[in-house]
């Protein structure tokens, strides 16, 4: 076609593949009215469904916790750094519950929002951003439930300790938001070409759940094999979170260090995933 | 003026019979299968549904290029398949091209479906600002405009009810008044028109217009030429992925419409290569008058026989045959053989569906072909979508079921129907 005319400025070019490390950030932000309404859609489509509504987000974690209190302390009896059952799965189950929410509902991402997807564009980070968001919501109440038995258990029976490096919270949140999205988009990209793999993440993130010291604390493992559990990187903080709040467990901030590389660096190959396939994923799904 | 939208060069490719049966597996045995030098093992053998594909690729758009001032309103009109809709797409930017660019000036809407991203358990007032921010309004922007938009839906009273409860009717109406108050620079609007009553399309099109004449850029999508026609100051024409005409929009409506009636209404293949199995293959798909001559623009008055001629390979065959029209998006309607006809020879046969006049509106149709059975198992010979497609006008010149009325009837059916009117009780 011609050139130009010249003082054309314009504002948008489609181009058949985007750049790699075109991240239109700018678009994401203005997209925080989007984002937040699919948070609030997210949070009230469900309870508009469901009799108990919201308290649903307290009774899983209490559920799952009495199971884990009753097959993993009780019949299995595995050691518990010294900590009474039930704060210790508590805490396992709360923090764990974050990390694979995130991750299981941001793999969906594209299979599930295909129809929307499909008819109008608007930056598709937005939903896996929002998902992250949502979750906290849950976490947030869920971790208030956990807080209300860590204090019972610190000032009436006296068995946990925290101590000063509960400050290191949002540290530990942050890094599971950015393990649970960058291991989600990546997943969520994947599963545009392969199916399969929907049905196995759930599946995998719960036996991944067996490989971090969730239900058994790290200290019960052999010497000799803890650098394999130690490679993953949800290992620092589920136990650095113990540590914080229960005053159990090791505090290493080497392997957290670790972690933090390893969700920077899956969160950056999840987001030039994720990218290249936005444009392209609707002929293929 | 200056320019708002340039297109340049644009394609876009789409894979064909490989889509969506794609799995870890299957990659990973083709992968293995390369590695040894073998043929894939689970390319299809002889199972060619579409008679138009080269290598499984199909180009849905070749080289279109186009310019658009500020301000101008284009219709895009072309046959089912012809690549509009791939068109509107690319420009929303929900896929991507495969070659060429687009450039773009401002903020560009697209409403290639009503309520897209309504959720059922919100309210009429909940789904419009989350529809509004989907469509990129900023929360205070809706607010804004809320009163505006909740006034030309016509919903006022329903509100704060969950849309789920909300008739067909109503929920088109508040979709679409979300979209008409969107401000972009560039709209791409889809043929989403064809829902709704007349008077809220007349509405619709009033406030696209008067958008336009706000100096707004419009590209406009549709099968139904007067609307074409009375909104558009400039149409081009596609035809199999490449844009062959661009003109006044009566020029190229017109062009567009005697274009079709050349067209002979007729789709045949090979002996051996048509839609099928090796029980039984299709040859040809003719659409004609109840003379057998084939065209493929009738008017609403005229009765359409839809003529399938197919070979039997296999004695004894069982099946029938199925017909669906889709116009406007929808499948309007199915028809099939009213039981499973054993052919009992080997040979050609044909079969001839008799649409009566006056049962398919003023729409562009195409039809889906199947031969299946459903003894037991159930089974398809033949599955061919977008078989051929034809047009259906009203000249107004007959009676016909629009009366005396002038107007956009809607719907993807239009038969013409008795009514009676007697007075009960006269007031004196």
């Amino acid at each position: 076609m011609s050139e130009l005319p010249q003082g054309e400025n314009w504002t948008d070019i489609i181009l058949p593949q985007k750049k790699w490390l075109d991240w239109r950030v700018k678009e994401l932000i203005r997209a925080r009215d989007l984002i937040m309404l699919f948070v609030w859609r997210d949070f009230v489509s469900v309870y508009k469904q469901t009799i108990l509504g919201p308290l649903w987000y307290l009774i899983q974690p209490i559920l799952t916790t009495l199971t884990f209190t009753i097959i993993f302390g009780r019949i299995a009896a595995l050691p518990t750094d010294q900590l009474p059952d039930f704060i210790f799965y508590l805490a396992g189950s709360v923090i764990w519950a974050y990390f694979a929410e995130c991750l299981n509902k941001t793999s969906m991402t594209f299979i599930s929002n295909s129809s929307l997807f499909g008819k109008v564009y608007f930056p598709r980070l937005a939903v896996p951003v929002s998902v992250l968001i949502s979750n906290l919501i849950a976490f947030a109440i869920q971790f208030g439930l956990f807080l209300i038995f860590v204090l019972y258990y610190w000032l009436v029976v006296g068995v946990v300790s925290p101590n000063w490096s509960v400050v290191l919270l949002p540290f530990y949140v942050l890094m599971m938001a950015g393990l649970g999205l960058g291991f989600g988009i990546i997943v969520s990209a994947l599963t545009t070409r392969y199916r399969d793999l929907q049905f196995l993440v759930r599946f995998g993130v719960q036996l991944v759940m067996y490989a971090t010291p969730v239900i058994y604390p790290l200290s019960s493992i052999p010497e000799k094999y803890q650098f394999l559990i130690r490679a993953n990187p949800m290992t620092a903080i589920v136990e650095g979170f113990r540590y914080s709040f229960l005053g159990s467990g090791t505090f290493d901030p080497g392997n957290l260090l670790y972690s933090f590389l390893f969700m920077l660096i899956t969160l950056l190959v999840g987001i030039l995933l994720f990218n290249r396939i936005e444009s392209t994923f609707m002929d293929t799904v | 003026m200056t320019l708002s939208i340039s297109v340049e060069n644009l394609s876009k490719q789409y894979r064909l019979g490989v889509i969506g049966n794609r799995t870890l597996y299957e990659d990973i045995n083709r992968w293995w299968a390369r590695v040894r030098g073998l043929p894939d093992p689970l390319e299809k053998i002889g199972e060619v549904d579409y008679g138009n594909r080269a290598d499984g690729m199909i180009w849905a758009l070749r080289d279109v290029s186009f310019q658009l001032k500020q301000g101008e309103v284009l219709g895009v009109i072309g046959r089912n398949g012809a690549g509009k809709s791939t068109l509107l797409k690319i420009l929303s930017k929900v896929t991507g091209p495969t070659a060429g660019r687009i450039k773009l000036k401002g903020r560009i809407a697209s409403l290639l479906e009503v309520g897209t991203g309504f959720h059922p358990e919100l309210t009429g007032r909940e789904n419009i600002y989350l529809n509004g921010a989907i469509l990129g309004m900023s929360r205070d922007e809706i607010s804004r405009k809320f009163d505006e938009i909740i006034s030309f839906s016509e919903v006022e009273k329903f509100v704060d009810t969950p849309v789920k409860r909300y008739s067909s009717g109503m929920y088109v109406r508040l979709a679409f008044a979300v979209a008409a108050h969107l401000d972009p620079e560039i709209m791409v609007v889809d043929e989403v028109l064809a829902v709704g009553d007349a008077a809220f399309q007349r509405k619709c099109l009033g406030k696209l217009s008067e958008n336009a004449g706000e100096g707004r850029t419009v590209l406009f999508v549709s099968h139904n030429m007067a609307a074409i026609n009375r909104l558009c100051s400039r149409a081009i024409l596609l035809e199999r992925g490449r844009l062959i005409d661009d003109g006044s929009a009566p020029e190229i409506t017109a062009r567009y419409l005697a274009g079709a009636a050349e067209e002979n209404g007729i789709r045949k293949w090979e002996m051996e290569e048509g839609p099928g199995t090796g029980e039984l293959r299709l040859i040809e798909i003719r659409i004609s008058d109840e003379h057998g001559v084939p065209r493929s623009v009738f008017e609403v008055s005229d009765q359409i026989h839809v003529n399938l001629t197919y070979r039997v390979h296999e004695p004894g065959l069982r099946f029938r045959c199925g017909v669906n029209f889709i116009t406007q998006g929808v499948l309007a309607f199915s028809s099939i053989e009213s039981t499973e006809v054993p052919r009992r020879e080997a040979g050609i046969y044909t079969s001839v569906l008799q649409v009566p006049a006056h049962l398919l509106t003023e729409s562009e149709y195409s039809i889906n072909v199947s031969m299946f059975t459903s003894a037991g198992a159930k089974k398809h010979f033949v599955n061919l979508r977008d078989g051929i497609s034809f047009q259906v006008y009203d000249s107004m010149t007959k009676p016909s079921a629009r009366g005396d009325y002038s107007q956009n009837l809607a719907g993807v059916v239009r038969p013409m129907l008795k009514w009676d009117t007697a007075a009960e009780k006269i007031d004196i």
